[in-house]
């Protein structure tokens, strides 16, 4: 009885006691709920603007600005020159390269994590959870130090090479050729094609697909009419959330690859640091931005937003 | 002995008929293994006849989903032999076989149109765009959705994606149109409107429907024969009134409407004893000392004044005290105490001076002809 008496003292009250209830008043409470929830997301605004549109906006910026010949910007006369330098044969070749690299990637990615996906999908809640956490376990160590480890694997020497030797293939190295950085690439990116996956999979609910197989459809129809489609918000976001992150890659690239393997992301470094070019670094990270945004768009206007 | 009947009956039945729409012998399906293993369907058989509705009842967990979804191939039996129209089907796909499945929930495709749903099974047997179109056009208009082919089922109320799933199974012209639950997700009204018409449908068609439900009224409204199960076991097959009057166990008879278990022992000859002592005349094949229950509808008692029963009913009779009267509206339902058991009884509705009060003495009687006894 007592809690009874006390759950009725804590019970909320509403915004306007003992008024009638107007357009006005209901006005006034949603304005106070907008302001609420300003208040709430302000820390977030703060971050945001002090560690991304800062800096995005410098990056955009100096992209405009000339270069001195101290290898700074001169930030009094701007112009276009930079963006007017973008068209080289040699960026052009660069652009290709990560792009093709980039896309290679992604297909690699996609066709390994679906079928991963969708096991996992339909699992035991036990076996689920067993198996994200074995998606999760490389982020326990860092990036580079991952790199470096299969620097050593792909290397001269490395264990790769003396089980090729073994088996008669003779010496081999994969270390600073493509194919190393796109394996890289793909160890590196695959949990981010992995988890969109298996979160729209098992979404799905499983009788559309024992329904379609009722209706006639094979395996493979079944796969293509009904799970596909359906799955179609993850295979995008999984998509971009690769295909992005590979584009501008600059650590596997810079480990694994050799000369012959430049990607964008090493080559915008590269400006900064030791052509010093900065103007012209930041132009094609503006470029890379847009691009990257607009593919972005993409996904939200057809995937819908579902991560 | 009335028990006996009831099977010969059935096995002759089966004996004349041609070729059995659905024949399944001895399938048992086990889900996991060792410890962890569950018998879903144990060790069952059944015909389903060609053009016949029939309803597979119980409560959940008894494995009638799970004969059903081996019936579409959605499960493959552990043992035992399942054929369609004479043909082995226990290891074939769902898409090999000539049957389709309206499932609970319905399980439309959301991401296609209506005309899309309903042509998904011709186009996936390599019939035409146009021709599927056409044949689906006219399932649509007999579900009575015309007019909502562009719709996507998310924009349908549950009823006509009920019907929609409906139009979808039936277009491929199944030889067995399996349904699961299909109106458990419908409010009263509908529900009972849409068992209307699936009867209707069926009739009109000539196809077996096979119906899976844990609603005995639904069961009982709809089906030509009705398979009791439970436990995963088949514990009796046999039309409404069969059921309802006749059943074979305590669980059949408790499951199938309402009935007073009067517990009771069965002496010698045709008699069973209550437990107050009287004996009853109730045939029945138990051994004595057999224990058993006589099942006692409530509909069946009579319900009078202390002392007002008739003379050919005296042997059939018990004196209480009414512990609770509802009005029903079209009945009276009371709760009569007996010295050592509470009888539910369903008069008639009458006018308020003709009713009775809790507290109020009364005498019940019921015909011997009700008197029916069940074992466990």
């Amino acid at each position: 009885m007592a809690a009874v008496v006390e759950r009725d003292e804590i019970d909320v009250e509403p915004f306007v006691v003992g008024e009638e209830a107007t357009p006005e008043f209901e006005a006034a409470n949603i304005a106070q709920e907008r302001r609420r929830g300003f208040l709430i997301a302000l820390p977030a605004y703060a971050y945001l603007i002090v560690f991304f549109a800062i800096p995005l906006l410098t990056v955009i910026v100096y992209s405009f600005a000339t270069r001195d010949r101290f290898g700074g910007a001169d930030l009094t006369s701007f112009n276009l020159d930079s963006y007017v330098d973008l068209n080289d044969e040699l960026i052009r070749t660069i652009i290709v390269r990560s792009a093709g690299l980039a896309i290679l990637t992604t297909l690699i990615c996609l066709v390994v994590s679906y079928p991963f996906a969708y096991y996992m999908a339909t699992r035991s809640e036990t076996v689920r959870n067993i198996m994200l956490v074995f998606v999760m376990i490389p982020f326990w160590t860092n990036f580079l130090v991952r790199n470096y480890a299969w620097y050593v694997i792909l290397g001269t020497d490395g264990p790769l090479s003396r089980v090729a030797e073994f088996l008669g293939f003779g010496p081999t190295r994969v270390l600073f050729t493509q194919a190393a950085v796109v394996l890289g690439l793909v160890y590196g990116f695959l949990p981010f094609m992995i988890l969109p996956l298996y979160a729209s999979i098992e979404r799905i609910d499983g009788r559309l697909l024992e329904a379609s197989r009722d209706l006639y459809a094979t395996g493979l129809q079944s796969f293509r009419h009904v799970l596909w489609p359906l799955s179609l918000p993850g295979v995008i976001a999984g998509s971009i959330l690769v295909f992005i992150p590979s584009l501008g890659a600059y650590v596997t690239p810079q480990v694994l690859g050799g000369t012959g393997t430049t990607m964008l992301g090493s080559y915008i470094v590269t400006q900064f640091l030791t052509a010093r070019n900065l103007p012209f670094g930041a132009a094609m990270s503006t470029v890379l931005m847009v691009f990257m945004l607009a593919a972005t768009i993409i996904y939200f206007r057809k995937g819908g937003r579902t991560l | 002995m009335a028990q006996a009947d009831v099977a010969r009956v059935d096995v002759e039945e089966e004996v004349t008929r041609a070729v059995d729409a659905v024949s399944i012998r001895g399938v048992t399906k086990r889900f996991g293994s060792g410890d962890s293993e569950v018998v879903a369907v144990d060790d069952i058989d059944l015909s389903i006849a060609d053009g016949e509705f029939f309803a597979m009842l119980g409560p959940s967990g008894c494995g009638k989903t799970t004969t059903l979804r081996m019936i579409a191939g959605l499960e493959f039996p552990t043992a035992g032999s399942l054929k369609i129209f004479g043909d082995e089907v226990g290891t074939l796909p769902p898409n090999k076989r000539p049957v389709n499945t309206v499932f609970q929930n319905y399980a439309l495709f959301p991401h296609m149109t209506v005309l899309d749903n309903v042509s998904f099974g011709l186009r996936m047997q390599g019939v035409d765009k146009a021709t599927a179109a056409t044949k689906a056009g006219e399932l649509i208009d007999l579900v009575q959705l015309g007019g909502m082919e562009k719709r996507k089922p998310s924009q349908l109320s549950g009823g006509q994606q009920q019907r929609v799933a409906l139009a979808r199974a039936l277009v491929n012209q199944p030889k067995v149109l399996l349904l699961d639950e299909p109106l458990g997700a419908l409010d009263l009204k509908l529900r009972q409107e849409m068992q209307l018409e699936l009867k209707s449908l069926q009739r009109e068609l000539g196809v077996s429907f096979v119906f899976v439900t844990h609603d005995q009224e639904e069961a009982l409204t709809m089906s030509d024969r009705i398979a009791v199960m439970h436990h995963g076991r088949l514990l009796q097959v046999g039309s409404a009134e069969e059921l309802y009057e006749r059943p074979i166990n305590r669980f059949v008879a408790d499951f199938i409407g309402q009935t007073n278990l009067v517990e009771a022992t069965v002496a010698d000859g045709d008699m069973i004893v209550l437990g107050n002592g009287s004996k009853v005349l109730a045939p029945s094949d138990y051994a004595a000392g057999t224990q058993v229950a006589m099942s006692l509808r409530p509909e069946a008692i009579s319900i009078g004044p202390r002392g007002s029963v008739p003379a050919e009913h005296r042997a059939d009779s018990l004196d209480g005290v009414v512990s609770s009267a509802v009005y029903l509206g079209h009945a009276l339902d009371y709760h009569v105490s007996v010295d050592w058991i509470d009888l539910e009884v369903r008069a008639p509705a009458v006018g308020s001076q003709g009713r009775f009060q809790p507290g109020d003495e009364v005498s019940i009687w019921w015909d011997r002809s009700s008197n029916w006894v069940v074992a466990d």
